[in-house]
């Protein structure tokens, strides 16, 4: 096995690159007896600081449908200077450019290490990245003023070059205009009129002016001009911007009692939308949406501004109350496909104690490859140092994001192609992927033979080049009749995990709760039952592979998990979840999955400890981090000796190391991760250690809390399984023969 | 009686005091018809049959007992009449001795009616001697006669006689002795000092008609009798007399000086203390006006009676007193003459006679005047002939007998004049000036004496029965005989007559002398020269001074008449009669008129949480004719009767009278107008109004800029800033400003006082208009100062280089509209534009100027909005107390038929600066602005006119809306803005009771207070006619039937508005005629003295630039006039279509030059004239002005380098530069509008436009001119009489 775990791990490492299945079942009905698809998790911007890119273009296969690029699996006559598609087998002739090409003197892209490889091209010329900020202005002076400084702060981590605009709103929608001098000029829409990208141009002046053409004069400086008014280089407007920022307002329209202000986000986005539409398509773009509530008005709408009416619940949802529900989402939706056509990417940054209306919205950033960021308020620094990292920057000064990426995968034996367009990357972006096997059982792929995968992304860099990204990968495949222990021991147990959890995430978007634990449950079984290895009817005699020993543990945190279970979340947070389990790469997907916790104490250096209400002691610092939180937690004990202050006191500076210990592993965690989690700092009995209650596996309950050692963590009060329960189930009902 | 005659335009004066005596003097008030203006044409014998049959009773009684008795009772006013008549005559006529003597029997004459006239100057002096010896017979005929019709025709003939003046005396004493009433109106007023007054009135008048007399000094001076006949007949009847010996310079002196007195008279005089005195001037008058034309006879008769006549004719016919002043003379002809023995008789069948007579003397007339009247061609000439004929015989007449001389005098003139003039001018009013007028004068003059006898009978008995008196008449008949058989034709076809009579005479009688018709000028320096005393309201049915007269107002239970006027104040009690005269019964309203600052503001009263006292079933607010009963536990409502209990807190006791005892104290109680502080109850929403807001839209687009308007505007505002309306001068103003610029798309500003820098918010989504922003749009200019001078520095450079030459308007209103409702305020919108706005947005305009469908049934569209969209958006502007001014700045057509919707349907004013440049246009546009952003101003308004029951508002006139059919919406009401209401009848009015009315406006004030101001007027209500048509006020009724005509085009062919009002006007002159006039023959124009302005008026109308476009108007300025004048009180539209031409030769101390009339004739060639329209000041240069003159004016001594484009005088310094630069300031400073000043150099190419309010001439577009029009109106009358 450890072969399979180096493997896979050197995969990852290079490719970036997990397979559900390494070896691949050979026929379509051995692939679906498999239960868990032949799928791989792909993070295509993976950072390769040792991956210098080429400073070619690639060549690509002469198939007008195939179009692959030339990779180190394919099969080259140096002499004929041929090199033959991997994937649809067409002859093709080296360009003239690769005329001394030879056994010796092979370009990049045939060696093996170079499974992966970027090129950048030359072509067109390179367009600045562009970010338009999207403002609510319907927020608390505190809060405003917050946001007002983070913008500000935000200008100076632009790329001089790039270009900014900002677009405000709250019952109107304000397009401002930042290239006038003297008086501050902007555009302003009616929050409640939903208007056609045209019209939007049409009165932003951004249409070719008909009357203008007329006069002879050459129409083109002064569109240029006029399509930049609302768009200017950060170097040139910082100052203005600055100021602009400076003197933004609330929203000054009243707010009767008993209302919300009314907030056209709606209507904003539109126009948002709709300006970089007209006047940089097919440029990247970032639109950052900061909302501070949810839509009250327009198109759009997510709730009424009657307080008395509260925004839907899930509980709303499934009776179908939700009125602006649908509408809204369908409103999103058809922003979201006009901005992902465009390759611009919508981010949301929603500050707020109550829901914001993600729902509904979470579609423009789910499709368009835009962060969401959910917070209670801009004034807190989960929302400052994560918006902050937004513009982080990796190791060449450059920005950890891409824009108008189009991913394109080749898959052997097939010849298909398939494209999908992400307006946004970042390094840790990465997709699940699903493929399907179509040889039909009566004609498996030979044995022996090797599936072929490419990945082709093409991306803007944040340094405004174009480039390519280009990984080739090939698995075995494998007769699951003969070679099932083989294709066990390939199993992926971690990507695997994932991968279902995405599909079941999936599903919960549209399905009802139950349903999808319930399919969830039933993949489990027939996984175990093709796996495991028992006695009919025999319940003890159950066992599992290491390749899949921790596979069920996986599935029994994910169906406690946020992503399926919507108690106790809003539908908001719920999206919010979601959004961010689909994105992310496996690790940060199984933290999500399966918290980690840490056990600091006396005796020893800080552990990993089962996520489980036994690793609750009261001699122990907990750490858990869920992703989305990181909590610590201090022991009963612990936490009077803190109460007291031993840590104060020179003789317990040991006391002082273990409290300080996992401040600073926590620490570090926040230093790396987005959207930057929510801190807890609790203690036993602490209100705030529910987030901790609520993950760990309930071993201890009220209800068997005396059938256990007595000394041993902390009694759950929960009606949920435990593990354990959970566990002799699972096994019940995989050695069950009824099943 | 002869003057009177020849004059042919006798008028009746209702004045005041005589209509008051009406009742109980009747028929000395009568004598007040002199008011008429009498064209004489032919048919004096009509006259006679009339009165003998149906007023035999009359006149016989009549004139019986005052023979007898009056003469005594009459003596004491003798003294002061005759002194009047004496010295007027006098004075006036001194040139002509004959005249002094004439002079003073019309002197009395003109009292009534004539005042106006010049009689005053002359007037007195004349009027004072000879009153004495005949006045008392006249008076006596005239206060029969009086009661009877108008009292004046009879005294025709008898005018002439110096003894006209006795008579008005002794009429005057029997006045006051018939007539307690006439005390009890006038009571106080009149006293021997107001006699002498009305006297010097009269006189006046009769001055005017010596006026006249001038113009037919030519005439006479060819015929040597003539002359002499003006001498000795003109000078009695009028000043006329006298200024035909000076011609017009004589007319205006007099005029001046006189007029004031009897203007006192009649307005202020009357009232109080003239009652008693008024009764005798009443008499006085009567006899004066019977003087007036006597004098005016007397003038030709000296000469010759046709030659006497025809000037009185012409000069009495102008002038409205003349009607007066030749009854007078006839008297005086009774009375001293034939009348006495024949009297009765004499009369009956004297009138006619008389008639007839006066035909002749038409004839005559015609030459002067009356040529002009009826054929202008052909009179002139054959009027000189017959006028001297005619002239001499009133002369004749009054010197041996009256009826024989008029007899004589008569058949000449109109064998002369008559047949050819009368038909000329019948058909036409070619005979530009006097003919027809000539006519009428001698049919006065005829008429007069005709009238004289018969006139009170014949009033009643109308023509029918003069056709009979005159043949009838044997007095006459002898001298008479030529003349009835020449009358006799004239009736029947007056051309026929006249031409074969004398085809000489013809050109003569073509030229009609303007002089011998109703002056303007003359009645309105009469009317100034009445006054001397303040005008009180307390007295129901008493008409103001004119508009033109300044004068203090007491509020005595009254609304001011600078708050409102009505056409009449003698309502007629029945819906028949009011159907019957077509005297339109309507108020103009100007509810924040501002006064004069020695007239203290309606009070505010404070009734306290409860509100107004109302009315419980008609919500009338409290006021002077609430009746407490009970002890004063309840009131009774005047208007509806219900009974309402008073309120605790507003309970007061009664006095022995029955009236409050705390009276006195209450403005609601005591006085015509005041104010109530109103309740939340009166407010929108229940809820206190906010202060006000202003907001300025600024048209930036391409031609805006480039013109100069948008720097001018934002220079402009930064200072107009500091003087917003507010209440309290110590206070700064709270009425908050905001600023929008538009073009295709609008610009809002954030001018928040917490900026470093204005923010401008663009919305282009102008299909949807909304305001982007509140806070900081409707700012408190202190607090905002800083930025907003920022963004008025900024605003032109932003634009500085625009190229968007498109606009839009209709979502320009609407921003302002959706600021104001955001901001939960009504407010104004001051709207800067400068084209079609042909952009695409809501109320986008096309181009659809077509000249080719001016004159087609498909005109009227063009006076209609091009889409509805503004008229639903003007509604919902005035539901929000939203405002619109609009400043057009167009370089083409704009449409303001379209654009000007919502200014005027939310009490807003139009502006407009065709090809507005910088240099020359920017003072008038910055005054404009500046005073309509200071102005004070009310806003969310709303008007009510309650009435008594009886009458009812059933429409009005003006800037507002109305969304059912009695509550006037001004979104803004100004101070000057005027509402022109029209009552009909709901039910039959009593006499007793009167009408009341009261106009209640609820509205916001500057600084956001809610208050009602409530005016209040009651007028009295007349079962005769008579009274009606002498308590009317031409210039109101000018300004209603001038509203009427401009509503009237917008569903109807414009040529059909121009007939009805030409027709309406004819058939109110008809009906006095038929029901109110002494007989006379039909070719005799007769006018009411209150209306003998009527037909030059209305003839300004009729050719003001929207009635009949010349080439030369468009038809956005045809409908910026229309919508203009819609909103325009009495004074604005009587300088509009009768504008003031003041020479400027002379300019000494503080007074202003008499003005002289409208008409190129009256310009010399030297002289430099001042002219005002309301919209326009124009300095005429005379060609061959003095050097001296320009030296002082220009500074140059050269005409040909005076700069015509100058706007401003060069400031000079010597006195007459700086007078005349006052004097044009303070004119610019009586108008709304700032009028710019154009210099017009004669015979220069833009004298066309200066021309072009020469009102009183043939207009290049074809409209008549006055002496033309009046021809064509005596016709309409005719053919309606027939």
């Amino acid at each position: 096995m450890s072969t399979y775990q180096e493997f896979i791990q050197q995969n990852e490492d290079r490719d970036g690159v997990r397979f559900s299945w390494n070896l691949w079942p050979s026929s379509r009905l051995e692939a679906t007896r498999l239960v868990v698809p032949v799928s791989c998790l792909f993070t295509p911007l993976k950072e390769r600081p040792d991956l210098p890119p080429v400073q070619y273009e690639p060549v690509l296969c002469s198939r007008a449908n195939c179009k692959a690029v030339l990779n180190p699996l394919c099969q080259v006559d140096f002499r004929a200077k041929i090199w033959a598609c991997n994937f649809c087998f067409q002859r093709n002739p080296f360009p003239p450019s690769y005329a001394g090409i030879s056994e010796a003197n092979q370009p990049a892209e045939l060696m093996p290490q170079f499974s992966t490889i970027e090129y950048i091209v030359q072509r067109g010329t390179p367009a600045p990245l562009i970010f338009l900020y999207v403002v609510d202005t319907c927020l608390e002076e505190e809060d405003l003023q917050a946001l007002k400084e983070s913008l500000q702060m935000s200008l100076s981590l632009l790329p001089p070059n790039a270009l900014v605009g900002l677009i405000t709103f709250g019952r109107m929608v304000q397009v401002h205009e930042l290239s006038c001098e003297g008086i501050a000029k902007s555009y302003v829409f009616r929050g409640t009129k939903d208007l056609s990208a045209k019209q939007i141009q049409e009165m932003l002046g951004l249409s070719k002016p008909m009357a203008s053409g007329q006069q002879g004069r050459p129409v083109a400086p002064q569109d240029a001009s006029a399509f930049c008014r609302f768009l200017q280089p950060v170097h040139r407007v910082d100052m203005n911007l600055t100021d602009l920022l400076g003197e933004l307002q609330r929203d000054p329209w009243p707010v009767p009692q008993g209302k919300r202000p009314l907030r056209s986000t709606g209507v904003a986005l539109s126009v948002a939308v709709g300006l970089l539409e007209g006047t940089f398509p097919n440029t990247g773009a970032r639109v950052m949406l900061f909302i501070g509530g949810p839509p009250t008005q327009g198109p759009g709408m997510v709730v009424g501004d009657e307080l008395k009416t509260p925004i839907r619940s899930w509980h709303d949802i499934q009776k179908d109350n939700a009125r602006h529900l649908k509408k809204a989402t369908k409103y999103y939706e058809a922003l979201a496909n006009r901005s992902a056509v465009n390759g611009h990417s919508i981010d949301i940054y929603a500050c707020a104690l109550d829901q914001t209306g993600l729902l509904e919205m979470k579609c423009l950033s789910n499709l368009t490859g835009g962060h969401i960021v959910m917070g209670d308020s801009f004034n807190t620094s989960l929302f400052k140092q994560t918006f902050q990292r937004v513009f982080s920057k990796d190791y060449n000064g450059d920005f950890r994001m891409a824009f108008g990426g189009v991913l394109e995968v080749k898959e052997m034996g097939v010849g298909g192609t398939s494209q999908w367009k992400v307006c946004s990357l970042n390094p840790s972006t990465t997709l699940g992927l699903y493929f399907e096997v179509v040889n039909q059982h009566n004609a498996p792929v030979p044995q022996g033979g090797r599936g072929a995968v490419q990945f082709v992304t093409q991306y803007q860099h944040s340094n405004t080049q174009r480039r390519i990204r280009v990984t080739t990968i090939a698995r075995n495949w494998a007769d699951a009749q003969s070679q099932i222990q083989h294709i066990e021991s390939s199993f992926d147990q971690e990507a695997a995990a994932v991968l279902m959890a995405r599909l079941g995430v999936f599903r919960a978007e549209s399905e009802e709760g139950p349903d999808v634990l319930r399919w969830l449950d039933r993949q489990l079984i027939r996984l175990c039952q093709k796996f495991g290895q028992f006695n009919k009817d025999d319940p003890t005699s159950f066992k599992l592979s290491e390749s899949l020993s921790l596979y069920p543990q996986f599935m029994f945190h994910m169906r406690r998990s946020p992503f399926l279970q919507v108690f106790n979340n809003s539908p908001d947070e719920s999206s919010y979840y979601r959004h961010h389990f689909v994105r992310q790469d496996l690790t940060q997907s199984l933290i999500m999955i399966q918290p980690i916790l840490y056990s600091y104490s006396f005796y020893g250096p800080p552990e990993p400890v089962l996520l489980d209400s036994s690793s609750i002691l009261p001699d122990r610092i907990l750490l858990m981090d869920t992703f989305f939180q990181l909590v610590i937690f201090h022991g009963e004990t612990i936490a009077q000796w803190r109460k007291a202050g031993y840590q104060e006191m020179a003789e317990y500076e040991n006391f002082k190391q273990l409290l300080q210990a996992p401040l600073d592993d926590a620490q570090e965690i926040l230093q790396t991760r987005f959207p930057m989690p929510r801190y807890v700092d609790t203690e036993h009995g602490g209100s705030q250690a529910r987030f901790l209650l609520s993950k760990v596996n309930p071993s201890q309950t009220h209800n068997n809390l005396y059938a256990w050692g007595q000394e041993t963590g902390a009694p759950i009060l929960t009606d949920d399984v435990s593990l354990q329960v959970f566990m002799d189930h699972l096994k019940k009902l995989a050695v069950s023969s009824s099943a | 009686m002869s003057v009177c005659e020849t004059e042919g335009l006798v008028k009746h004066r209702p004045l005041g005091s005589s209509t008051r005596t009406a009742d109980t003097l009747t028929l000395l008030s009568y004598p007040g018809f002199r008011d008429e203006l009498k064209m004489n044409v032919n048919q004096h014998t009509p006259l006679a049959a009339p009165y003998g049959q149906p007023q035999p009773g009359y006149v016989q009684p009549g004139y019986a007992p005052l023979d007898g008795g009056y003469p005594t009772s009459y003596m004491p006013y003798h003294g002061p009449a005759p002194a009047y008549q004496h010295g007027a005559p006098q004075q006036g006529y001194s040139p002509f001795t004959s005249f002094p003597s004439k002079a003073v029997a019309p002197n009395p004459v003109s009292d009534p009616s004539s005042p106006l006239d010049l009689g005053p100057a002359r007037g007195p002096p004349s009027s004072a001697p000879p009153p004495v010896a005949t006045g008392q017979p006249y008076n006596q005929y005239n206060q029969s006669q009086g009661d009877m019709q108008n009292g004046p025709p009879p005294m025709t003939q008898e005018p002439p006689r110096p003894a006209a003046s006795q008579p008005y005396n002794s009429g005057a004493a029997t006045l006051p002795g018939h007539q307690p009433s006439y005390p009890q109106h006038y009571g106080h007023p009149s006293t021997m000092q107001q006699v002498t007054n009305q006297m010097t009135g009269m006189q006046i008048n009769s001055g005017p008609p010596t006026a006249a007399g001038p113009g037919y000094a030519p005439p006479y001076s060819s015929q040597p009798p003539v002359s002499s006949a003006y001498s000795a007949a003109p000078p009695p009847s009028y000043t006329q007399a006298p200024p035909p010996a000076v011609s017009s310079g004589s007319v205006q002196m007099a005029p001046p000086s006189v007029p004031p007195a009897s203007q006192q008279q009649y307005y202020g005089g009357p009232p109080p203390q003239a009652f008693n005195p008024s009764l005798p001037p009443t008499t006085s008058q009567q006899q004066f006006t019977s003087a007036p034309p006597t004098s005016c006879q007397q003038p030709l008769p000296p000469s010759s009676y046709s030659s006497p006549m025809p000037p009185p004719s012409q000069a009495p016919p102008p002038l409205v007193s003349q009607p007066q002043q030749p009854f007078p003379p006839p008297q005086p002809a009774y009375s001293s003459a034939p009348p006495p023995p024949d009297s009765q008789a004499a009369f009956t069948s004297g009138p006619p006679p008389g008639a007839q007579v006066s035909f002749p003397p038409r004839a005559p007339p015609p030459s002067s005047l009356a040529g002009s009247f009826p054929p202008p061609g052909p009179p002139p000439s054959s009027a000189p002939s017959s006028q001297y004929p005619g002239s001499i015989s009133p002369h004749q007449r009054p010197l041996p007998s009256h009826p024989s001389p008029y007899h004589s005098g008569p058949p000449p003139p109109r064998a002369q004049m008559p047949p050819t003039s009368m038909a000329q001018s019948n058909h036409l009013p070619p005979g530009p000036q006097g003919q027809q007028q000539p006519p009428l004068q001698p049919g006065m003059s005829a008429g007069y004496p005709a009238q004289q006898n018969g006139a009170f009978g014949q009033v009643r008995g109308p023509q029918p029965g003069y056709a009979g008196p005159y043949p009838g008449q044997p007095n006459y008949g002898a001298p008479a005989p030529a003349a009835p058989a020449q009358k006799r034709l004239d009736p029947d076809a007056i051309p026929s007559p006249q031409s074969s009579d004398m085809p000489a005479v013809q050109k003569s009688r073509h030229r009609i002398d303007p002089d011998a018709i109703p002056s303007p000028i003359q009645v309105i320096e009469d009317d100034k020269a009445k006054v001397n005393e303040p005008f009180t309201t307390g007295v129901r049915g008493q008409a103001p001074p004119l508009v033109t007269t300044s004068f203090q107002v007491k509020d005595q239970g009254n609304a001011s008449p600078r708050f409102v006027r009505c056409t009449a104040y003698n309502m007629p009690c029945t819906s028949d009669m009011a159907k019957q005269s077509q005297v339109p019964l309507a108020a103009v309203i100007k509810p924040l008129a501002t006064l004069p600052p020695d007239e203290a503001p309606p009070y505010l009263v404070d009734h306290g949480e409860s509100g107004p006292i109302r009315c419980n079933r008609c919500k009338a607010y409290m006021c002077p004719y609430m009746q407490f009963i009970e002890g004063g536990r309840r009131f009774q409502c005047a208007f509806c009767s219900c009974v309402t209990e008073v309120p605790p807190h507003y309970f007061q006791h009664l006095d022995h009278t029955g009236k409050r005892v705390d009276c006195y104290e209450r403005p609601e109680l005591s006085l015509g107008s005041y104010e109530f502080l109103a309740t939340v109850d009166y407010c929108k929403n229940n809820k206190l109004p906010q202060p006000p807001a202003f907001i300025f839209l600024i048209d930036v687009s391409y031609n805006a800029v480039k013109s100069g308007l948008v720097s001018i505007v934002c220079q402009e505002l930064k200072i107009l800033l500091d003087n917003l309306p507010r209440e309290n001068p110590e206070a700064d103003s709270v009425v908050r400003v905001g600023f929008v610029t538009y073009n295709k798309v609008l610009h809002f500003y954030n001018v928040k006082a917490s900026l470093a820098q204005p923010q401008m918010l663009v919305v282009s989504d102008v299909a949807d208009m909304f305001v982007p922003l509140l806070d900081g749009f409707l700012v408190n200019v202190a607090e905002s100062r800083l930025v907003i001078e920022s963004l008025l520095d900024q605003i032109p450079e932003m634009f500085a280089d625009t190229r968007e030459t498109e606009t839009v308007f209709g979502p320009v209103i609407q921003a302002g509209l959706e600021a104001l409702k955001a901001a939960d305020c009504a407010g104004k919108l001051f709207v800067f534009h400068t084209s079609l706005p042909i952009a695409e947005a809501p109320g986008k305009l096309k181009n659809r100027e077509d000249k080719k469908l001016v004159g087609t049934d498909k005109e009227k569209s063009l006076f209609q909005p091009q889409v509805s969209f503004y008229n639903t958006l003007a509604k919902e502007c005035v539901a929000q107390g939203c405002c619109v001014d609009l400043f057009l700045f167009p370089n083409q057509y704009v449409d303001i038929a379209t654009l000007g919707v919502v200014p005027v349907s939310t009490g807003g004013s139009v502006y407009k600066y065709t090809y507005f440049q910088a240099q020359s246009d920017q003072e008038r546009f910055l005054n404009d602005l500046r005073r309509d952003v200071q102005k004070p101003v009310g806003f969310d308004a709303v008007m009510r006119v309650r009435t008594s029951t009886g009458i009812r508002a059933t429409d009005f006139y003006g800037s507002f809306f109305m969304s059912n059919t009695t509550d006037v919406e001004l979104a803004g009401l100004d101070c000057d803005k005027a509402v022109t209401v029209e009552f009909k009848h709901d039910d039959k009015l009593s006499e007793e009771t009167g009408a009341l009315m009261q106009c209640a406006v609820l509205y916001t004030t500057c600084s956001g207070q809610r208050r009602l101001r409530v005016h209040n007027m009651a007028v009295n209500c007349c079962s005769q006619l008579a009274d009606l048509y002498r308590n009317c006020e031409t210039d109101t009724i000018i300004n209603f039937l001038s509203k009427y005509a401009l509503r009237g085009i917008l569903n109807n062919h414009t040529k059909a508005v121009r007939d009805t009002l030409i027709n309406q006007c004819a058939q109110i002159l008809a009906c006095y005629r038929k029901n109110c006039a002494s007989p006379s023959s039909a070719g005799q124009l007769i006018l009411p003295e209150c209306m003998k302005l009527l037909p030059v008026y209305l003839n300004c109308v009729l050719k003001s630039d929207v009635l009949l476009p010349g080439a030369d108007i468009s038809l956005d300025d045809r409908a910026y006039l229309r919508q203009l004048i819609s909103c325009m009180d009495v004074s604005d539209t009587h300088v509009f279509f009768y504008p003031r031409l003041l020479p400027l030769m002379k300019l000494e101390g503080d007074s202003l030059p008499v003005a002289v009339r409208a008409s190129e004739e009256r310009l010399s060639k030297g002289g430099v004239y001042l002219m005002e329209t309301g919209l326009h000041l124009f300095l005429w240069v005379g060609a061959s002005v003095q050097q001296e003159l320009l030296l002082n004016i220009f500074g140059t001594p050269s005409f040909s380098q005076i700069d015509s484009a100058m706007t401003n005088l060069p400031v000079l310094d010597n006195p007459f530069s700086k007078r005349l630069r006052e004097l044009i300031d303070s004119f610019r400073a009586q108008r709304s509008r700032y009028m710019k000043l154009m210099v017009v150099k004669q015979e220069d190419r833009a004298e066309l436009v200066f021309k072009h309010f020469l009102v009183e001439d043939k207009s290049s577009s074809g409209g008549a001119s006055y002496v033309d029009f009046l021809c064509h109106m005596h016709k309409e009358i005719r053919q309606l009489l027939s």
